[in-house]
């Protein structure tokens, strides 16, 4: 192996952390280059805050080793410096209700030798118009955009983001992304953590999808999605009738079809062409005396890829 | 404005508590509202008018009239069975019977109303004849320094110092907890030692303004004068307002919601709202437990205030009362930074 220009901006091997009798980490391996944009991805409960936090030096890790920018969390003043380079986001974060934008924004600024002049934050977030307004009077979108001004006060090299747009609306998402788009220009890295399938899909060079404490997929979203073999989902159910003994051998051996799925009470097939499957299944639903409930048809995404390796859903909407 | 860390994170205290209308009327409002009202309540408070009863029947006219006639004492005529009713319930202080000789019924325990038979008797005694045999003189003393309020005003002040300090420190620290920005700091590179010593300074803008309205309320309404010199006065409520803060501090170290917190909170200040002589001397508790008065650090707080504000006394006659409040503060804070829980 040849030696990296830069060192990997997180290495962590080995890891693992217990709660109790609950393994949150169970053995995680992770390198993310410097300027990359990576994704851990996984249903809530799969151990991504628990990974995010322990890399952020918040948790101490059970075993396995952790590296970040080159350096280990010692638990000594050299921490201090470590932390001086990165910016965090944590999930649950609400700063004081009370303090303008302005003022929250010059207190975390306080903590870093190096920090940013307040103009260039506020234009970095898009929130100048409301420098004078206090925290707790923002939108949310709003809220979340501070919080990361506040995570980017210090021009990080690595930036952490513990589901940045949980709960935010479709515009202030998009907002957001812009916000970590306009930092990565600049080279730096981006370690987030999302259950948004299209967030990951947009913005991440590399994913990991994570379940149970353990990385279950790795690559570029476009490689895991070409991992179904298609890139069409259909996903249909059937009103109550026509026995369904031997359904399932029927959808498989139709033209088109790469995989078939049922889980409470829905079938999804991965197709690679639509035009194809699609009339040679109502011809089988037909000779067969079933009667259709709903079909949908849509691009295969992470959340296939997800469900496809658990057969469970990421997100329980 | 200055960058450095220590300063913002005194200011955004200082900020989130002033933005707080509710804050400013308990700690600037409240205890002015309660010197008022006490003041008023026990101004020039002596045993005033004592009210007197007579039953209705021979001679209680003329009874009535030498009663009534000295300034301490009102008298009515008045039915058996009101009269009865009215001393039961404290109405009147005492009953006269008329007649030979006359019955004084009244209830011996009541200081008011064996105050009444000697101010009766001697008023029937002197119509009836009897002389002085010695020459008196009163003097009546209406100083400044020996009224209530002037007791009163360094009490409030030790008490005040002691909310605002538990309150604005711990209120504050327990809800940076529950809210995450304690564990949102901690990702930063702050010092945790300036986090915790900025609240012990934002404690000190606010004490000006504290100790400032009230003191300056007492001096203007009631006269309170401060008879030591402003900078003992000075000395003592910084080192009584950074003490209470590094109590606030211990109490909020490891309490995870704000309910906790306040349940503590109320733990430590009630018995020293009775014990430590606010509102009256603690002079008053039996002698076992002086020692244990003594040691709270309120009791300690209003005896070196006191001292200064009514005894006029120097810093070195306060010496022991102020070691003892520091000698809280500083354990406290220490003890606080030990076991303090960031998350």
């Amino acid at each position: 192996m040849t030696a990296p220009p830069r060192p990997p901006a997180i290495h962590c091997a080995g890891l693992v952390k217990r709660y109790g009798d609950v393994t949150a980490v169970a053995g995680l391996d992770l390198t993310v280059p410097a300027g990359e944009c990576f994704g851990l991805l996984g249903p809530n409960g799969a151990g991504k805050t628990t990974t995010i936090e322990i890399l952020e030096g918040l948790t101490p890790g059970d075993a396995g080793v952790v590296q970040v920018l080159g350096h280990s969390w010692s638990g000594g003043s050299a921490d201090r410096l470590l932390r001086e380079r990165l910016g965090i986001q944590l999930q649950e974060t609400k700063l004081p209700e009370k303090l303008s934008v302005e003022e929250t924004i010059r207190l975390f600024a306080s903590f870093y030798p190096r920090a940013q002049p307040l103009e260039s934050v506020l234009a970095l977030v898009e929130l100048g118009e409301k420098r004078g307004a206090w925290y707790g009077k923002l939108s949310g979108g709003q809220k979340q955009r501070l919080a990361v001004a506040c995570a980017l006060v210090n021009r990080p090299e690595l930036l952490f983001l513990d589901e940045p747009t949980t709960g935010l609306d479709p515009q202030s998402r998009r907002q957001l992304w812009d916000v970590i788009a306009r930092f990565r220009a600049d080279g730096n890295t981006v370690l987030l953590t999302t259950h948004y399938m299209e967030e990951a899909e947009r913005l991440c060079d590399r994913v990991a999808i994570m379940d149970h404490g353990k990385v279950i997929a790795l690559g570029t979203p476009r490689e895991l999605i070409a991992s179904l073999g298609a890139e069409h989902v259909v996903e249909f159910s059937l009103t109550a009738g026509a026995g369904e003994d031997g359904l399932e051998a029927d959808l498989r051996g139709l033209p088109g079809v790469r995989a078939v799925r049922s889980a409470d009470g829905t079938i999804a097939l991965t197709a690679s062409a639509l035009h194809v499957t699609l009339p040679a299944l109502t011809g089988l639903l037909e000779r067969r005396g079933h009667a259709l409930a709903s079909l949908t048809t849509h691009h295969a995404s992470l959340d296939d890829v997800f469900v496809a390796m658990t057969g469970r859903r990421i997100r329980d909407e | 404005m200055s960058d450095r860390p220590l300063i913002q994170l005194t200011l955004a205290w200082i900020r989130g508590f002033y933005r707080e209308p509710e804050a400013i009327f308990w700690v600037f409002g409240f205890p002015i509202v309660l010197a008022f009202a006490l003041g008023i309540a026990f101004k020039n408070r002596g045993p005033g008018e004592l009210h007197v009863g007579v039953l209705r029947g021979r001679w209680d006219s003329s009874a009535v009239l030498v009663v009534d006639a000295s300034p301490a004492l009102s008298a009515s005529i008045l039915d058996t069975a009101v009269a009865l009713n009215q001393l039961r319930t404290g109405r009147i202080a005492l009953l006269v019977i008329p007649g030979n000789p006359i019955v004084y019924r009244y209830d011996s325990t009541r200081t008011e109303s064996r105050l009444a038979r000697l101010e009766v008797d001697d008023a029937l005694q002197r119509a009836g004849g009897r002389a002085d045999a010695a020459m008196t003189r009163d003097d009546r003393v209406t100083e400044p320094g020996s009224r209530y309020i002037d007791f009163l005003i360094p009490g409030l002040l030790g008490m005040n110092l002691m909310g605002s300090g538990l309150w604005g420190v711990g209120f504050s620290v327990v809800q940076a907890r529950t809210k995450g920005l304690l564990k949102r700091f901690l990702a930063t590179p702050m010092r945790k030692s300036e986090y915790l010593f900025s609240y012990m300074l934002s404690r000190l803008l606010f004490l000006v303004i504290e100790v400032g309205a009230l003191v300056g309320f007492g001096w203007w309404v009631f006269h309170v004068g401060v008879h030591g010199t402003i900078a003992a006065l000075a000395v003592c409520t910084v080192v009584g307002a950074f003490s209470f803060a590094g109590i606030g501090l211990l109490v909020a170290s490891r309490a995870k919601t704000v309910e906790a917190v306040s349940g503590l909170m109320n733990l430590v200040m009630l018995p020293m709202w009775i014990l430590s002589g606010v509102f009256f001397s603690y002079a008053r508790f039996p002698e076992a437990m002086q020692p244990f008065v003594r040691a709270l650090p309120l009791t300690a707080l209003n005896d070196a205030l006191r001292g200064v504000m009514v005894d006029g006394a120097s810093l070195t006659g306060i010496a022991t009362p102020l070691a003892v409040v520091v000698g809280w503060g500083a354990t406290s804070f220490l003890v606080a930074v030990k076991i303090f829980r960031w998350r």
